[in-house]
């Protein structure tokens, strides 16, 4: 909400089109899931990101690929934002070989080394730490290179969110914390679980530079991010943003949302971030309706495949059960 | 080498001395390589283990964190994942439970959930046993928590060759190491090998030999046992003793060969006896050399109880030479 002065977005019409194709492709991935979650082709616990898609899009574009980042368990969004291939990711889903985990992590934990992806970590806040440390291992080699940690708003209660903030900061690590406020810790109100609900004022408590953010507004999240990601390569230490957003479906699919009324859930749907910015591109003359139509067709395609891909996978053998256990070579 | 707990004299080192020869070595050999943790720095390490290695490395590589194990052993793990070789010192077991998220749910699970795309070399090392009245917050034996994960290895190093040794080999290990250091070891005297030679942490050592019991151990309890089978042979009772010193993956093989030699096993941990490592031990002596056995197994661990602060309930608690020595003439079938 700081008026952006540095390191701005450049809104070419290549670049809203890339913003709003990359929000689309993980709009439309997410509801396929959904639908296959139904037909019990993707089990387990599914979190859709419905809803959130500006804030991962967003922090991407400040990213090059030298930079590491960890997610949560809803991470398909960060993943597919992060080039992850959509097959790859969608037959992780289906716990197939091919996946980007080979199977073996699920929905939750999607790992990318070539992305340097460090997951996809379902223990809430447990992956700030480990954020943290990728910082101090870039600082100690002094890379250049950052990290970036995604998080919700519920892992701020959480003693890591407070132990990692403290670290970051008095070692002025390059660690750029991503908070996703959806505003519900599963199904627990942000009222009901902070003494301080402004997220972005515990980060300034530990004199990290922190600011909130729009998460429904695509470019105010990437000009955010942008100017973070400038200031942590400059070496100033660590930031924060915290970005309002909201998670459009179910915690899981296994939540009856009985804990949030379906009027506030529909007045957050005229938010949508990609609907705003599609009709503000328009608008601006950046994007035509008809490109916009056909960003839908080619992520229409793009998922299919997808689809077709983690079908066409293989489960992996039981003989090899035991394997990614402990390095080869080394005994378990 | 001499008894734990006599004090260190010119011209000798100390286990605490072999440690940090250990860590000093890794440092020199590795740049990537870093020792963090709670007063590893200024102050000089809680056991006096690092001390001064801050004047010789500086603050980047021998680095002060503030109380926060999740927070620390999580930021070994990053930065083991960030292409470093990190050395976290956890104080004690004890305060291992407040970071035993990051051990269990990252350290030990990201290789595996990651479909093998990452390797974690991390070193974490931690005090752990009784005997300094430290009571009940202080002075616990948890290694059997550890050992119980797949995706970790567990070292306990009973001896100076093997603090020092096994610091470089845990260093190189490209998976996460958990090494337990018994804190009535650190005073122990014994002479340092001149040069480091990474030593064999696959196979447990029969420490003495004998033909006609195992007496099967680890850590600080080896040098009771060693005791025990002295006086044992005053009694003509001839023990093998063995050192685990891996306790995940276990030897069977090193464990198996002397059982079915001797046909009787003594189990003696420190940790408390329901779930013991003592237990699982017995478990695969049971499955694998059932029909060699001439006696029932038989085991010495701490009874079950928060170890208390008055000594002589302290040293009740814990596994003693005589109770040692007695487990071994019960086994033999004698009084």
């Amino acid at each position: 909400m700081t008026g952006a002065t540095m390191d701005k977005p450049h809104l070419t019409r290549a670049h809203a089109r890339e913003l709003l194709h990359q929000m689309q492709r993980i709009r439309s991935f997410e509801e396929k899931c959904a639908e296959l979650y139904t037909q019990e082709k993707i089990r387990g616990f599914l979190h859709l990101y419905i809803g959130q898609e500006a804030v991962a899009v967003g922090v991407m574009q400040a990213l090059e690929p030298r930079d590491g980042i960890v997610a949560t368990y809803r991470e398909h969004g960060h993943a597919l934002a992060r080039g992850l291939d959509m097959g790859r990711v969608m037959a992780e889903m289906y716990g197939k070989q091919e996946g980007s985990s080979r199977g073996r992590g699920g929905s939750m934990h999607i790992f990318d080394a070539a992305g340097r992806f460090y997951g996809g970590n379902a223990i809430v806040g447990g992956g700030l730490p480990i954020a943290v440390g990728l910082g101090l291992a870039e600082r100690m080699r002094a890379s250049g290179a950052v990290c970036v940690a995604f998080f919700g708003e519920g892992a701020a209660a959480e003693g890591e969110f407070h132990e990692s903030l403290n670290l970051a900061a008095l070692w002025r690590l390059p660690v750029l914390f991503v908070c996703e406020n959806n505003l519900y810790a599963m199904g627990t109100a942000l009222r009901l679980s902070e003494s301080e609900p402004e997220i972005w004022r515990k980060a300034a408590s530990y004199r990290i530079a922190a600011e909130a953010v729009n998460g429904m507004d695509v470019v105010a999240v990437e000009a955010a991010a942008r100017r973070a990601v400038h200031s942590l390569r400059e070496g100033e230490g660590p930031f924060f943003i915290e970005c309002r957003t909201y998670r459009f479906r179910a915690h899981s699919m296994f939540d009856a949302q009985l804990y949030r009324q379906k009027a506030e859930v529909e007045e957050w749907k005229k938010r949508c971030p990609i609907r705003m910015f599609g009709d503000w591109a328009i608008a601006a003359g950046l994007l035509h309706p008809d490109e916009i139509e056909a960003i839908g067709h080619e992520v229409e395609a793009e998922v299919a495949a997808a689809v077709r891909f983690a079908e066409a996978g293989t489960w992996e053998p039981v003989a090899d059960l035991r394997r990614d256990v402990m390095t080869p070579g080394e005994a378990s | 080498m001499s008894e734990p707990g006599q004090q260190p004299t010119n011209g000798t080192a100390t286990y605490r001395d072999a440690v940090r020869a250990g860590i000093r070595d890794a440092l020199i050999r590795d740049p990537r390589c870093f020792l963090m943790g709670e007063d590893v720095g200024r102050y000089g390490g809680c056991y006096a283990v690092s001390k001064g290695l801050l004047d010789e490395f500086g603050p980047e590589r021998i680095r002060d964190t503030p109380l926060s194990e999740s927070g620390f052993v999580g930021a070994g793990i990053g930065a083991a994942l960030g292409g470093m070789r990190p050395i976290v010192e956890v104080m004690t077991v004890n305060f291992s439970l407040l970071c035993l998220d990051q051990i269990l749910n990252n350290a030990a699970t990201i290789r595996h959930m990651s479909g093998g795309q990452f390797s974690i070399p991390v070193v974490i090392r931690m005090a752990s046993g009784a005997g300094r009245q430290l009571a009940a917050q202080h002075s616990h034996s948890l290694e059997v928590w550890y050992a119980h994960i797949p995706g970790i290895r567990v070292l306990a190093p009973a001896t100076l060759e093997d603090a020092q040794g096994m610091l470089w080999t845990a260093i190189v290990d490209p998976d996460p190491v958990v090494i337990f250091e018994n804190v009535m070891l650190y005073n122990m005297t014994g002479s340092l090998p001149v040069e480091v030679r990474p030593v064999d942490i696959g196979r447990a050592a029969i420490r003495r030999s004998g033909t006609d019991l195992s007496i099967v151990t680890y850590g600080g309890s080896l040098w009771k046992c060693l005791a025990a089978a002295e006086a044992l042979a005053e009694a003509g009772i001839d023990a093998e003793v063995i050192d685990l010193r891996t306790l995940r993956p276990l030897d069977d093989e090193t464990i198996m060969a002397s059982v079915r030699r001797t046909r009787r096993a003594l189990l003696v941990d420190e940790g408390w006896r329901s779930g013991s490592l003592a237990a699982e031990i017995m478990a695969r002596i049971v499955e694998q050399c059932f029909w060699s056995l001439d006696a029932p197994l038989a085991r010495v661990c701490s009874e079950e109880v928060p170890i208390p602060y008055p000594k002589h309930l302290e040293d009740a608690a814990l596994p003693q030479v005589p109770a040692i020595v007695e487990a071994a003439r019960r086994t033999m079938g004698a009084k």
